[in-house]
């Protein structure tokens, strides 16, 4: 893994959200993800973009390889300073995924992802950190 | 994915490939269940199925390159079907809390009937769904008083039982200071004003029993009044009453109505959850529930209490649309 490095896509299109889907990826196939990994991968990378794209109008996806105790796995940070989310709870709550708002799909990147992190404040934007170990 | 699914797999995929047979179809099926309870996702099932194809032949490689589209689209299915596991798992929960909740209730109301020499006490509550609307209750007094409450608070579920143990201990705490059922209302009703939501109301019929001179001193609060059945003139008579239902209005006050039971009267306090019924598609009429009142009267007090829920449950076709509670008081 000694080539790869942590990339980051500036999302403010649907273009951008296709092109962070595609380095993600690339990257979870470079580190040994199998086919189904990879798919979930670029479907969490979507998840994150849209909601940068559909609700802040634009922000960042950051894709980095990382290694803990000798386990590889890979990090995406989503990061926007756009209007943030009022109740976080709500938000990855089953159901409210299918409403269509900001935060919408969440609950599903939780349940794909290993570890998942969110902090936001109103007005002031979110970041959304998940990280999926190679198993 | 065990290897040990994937070999299963291609050997169905390969015995069916043979023989088109519907064994293996329903081989298929009974698998699909089998795979759902090992957790298995479509995305994965999709994998699996690309992956069967190479031990099959050779495989063109657009039907390769075509899994990719379809795995991506079943990824949507995936997160829909984790979530749907995740809901059941808080759903069990929800029930176990709401089975809790509807025990706490039942500890309520009396857990049994109080007995004398010639006042007979016939009772059946049953709750809708798990958390009941009516509450009901009896209370004996050492001067021979017995206290009847039935009541009916709006909304189901947890609203109305909290309400529920709310009208209980406030009913206790004014119990030996006030007077009447009439004073006894209206201090209720400020209690209950203050203390729900506005959309809600509670009505109620709250009474108290002379087990010595057989009177009965009631007053109403927006509760449907039951019947009295005279025994000397074989008639059943509407219990008269009028009040508003409590919480709608912080000064509300009620009159005390009195009626008296001569040996073989008998006194039917009710829900509207009774009366309420549609049978087939018209509602059921008082003048019918009286016709079968009328034909349990010789029986005992909870004789006729659990024969008429019987029957107007049967009438019904065992639907029970609403909280049903019935209180029979019968002087033998």
């Amino acid at each position: 893994m000694a080539e790869l490095y942590p990339e980051t896509i500036k999302i403010d299109s649907v273009a951008d959200i296709v092109a962070a889907r595609q380095v993600g990826r690339n990257m979870s196939r470079q580190l040994g993800f199998g086919t189904i990994m990879q798919s979930r991968m670029a479907t969490t990378i979507s998840e994150l973009a849209r909601n940068i794209f559909l609700y802040a109008g634009e922000g960042t996806i950051t894709i980095t390889p990382i290694e803990r105790e000798g386990a590889i796995g890979l990090q995406i940070t989503a990061l926007d300073a756009g209007p943030g989310i009022a109740d976080i709870r709500k938000v990855l709550e089953d159901g409210y995924s299918t409403s269509g708002a900001l935060g919408a799909g969440l609950p599903g990147v939780r349940r794909m992802m290993d570890e998942f992190d969110i902090q936001s404040a109103l007005g002031e934007g979110t970041k959304v950190i998940v990280v999926k170990w190679r198993s | 994915m065990t290897r040990g699914i994937e070999k299963k797999y291609v050997q169905l995929l390969r015995d069916y490939l043979a023989g088109q047979g519907e064994d293996q179809l329903y081989d298929a099926q009974q698998l699909g269940k089998w795979l759902l309870l090992q957790d298995i996702s479509p995305e994965e099932m999709i994998d699996l199925h690309g992956r069967a194809l190479e031990y099959l032949g050779d495989v063109p490689e657009f039907v390769r390159a075509s899994f990719s589209i379809l795995t991506e689209v079943m990824i949507e299915y995936g997160n829909e079907h984790r979530s749907v596991t995740s809901m059941r798992s808080k759903h069990k929960q929800f029930q176990s809390e709401m089975a809790v909740a509807s025990a706490m209730q039942k500890s309520l109301v009396p857990q049994e009937l109080p007995v004398y020499p010639d006042v007979e006490i016939g009772l059946v509550s049953v709750a809708a769904k798990q958390i009941s609307g009516d509450y009901y209750n009896i209370v004996t007094h050492d001067d021979g008083r017995l206290c009847l409450t039935i009541s009916d608070i709006t909304g189901k579920g947890i609203s109305a039982a909290m309400c529920m143990s709310m009208l209980k201990y406030a009913m206790e705490s004014l119990g030996d200071m006030l007077h009447g059922p009439d004073e006894m209302l209206r201090h209720l009703n400020r209690v209950v004003e203050r203390n729900i939501d506005p959309s809600m109301f509670v009505t109620m019929l709250f009474g108290c029993y002379d087990t010595q001179k057989h009177r009965f001193r009631y007053a109403v609060a927006g509760h449907e009044p039951g019947f009295v059945y005279r025994a000397k003139e074989g008639r059943f008579y509407d219990m008269e009453g009028k009040g508003m239902a409590l919480g709608i209005c912080s000064d509300s006050h009620y009159q005390e109505y009195e009626v008296h039971l001569d040996v073989g009267d008998v006194l039917i306090l009710l829900t509207d959850g009774v009366t309420e019924r549609k049978i087939g598609r018209y509602y059921l009429h008082r003048d019918e529930l009286v016709s079968y009142l009328e034909a349990e009267l010789g029986t005992s007090a909870q004789v006729m209490a659990d024969n008429l829920y019987s029957k107007l449950l049967l009438l019904s076709q065992f639907e029970l649309p609403d909280d049903y509670t019935m209180m029979i008081l019968r002087r033998t």
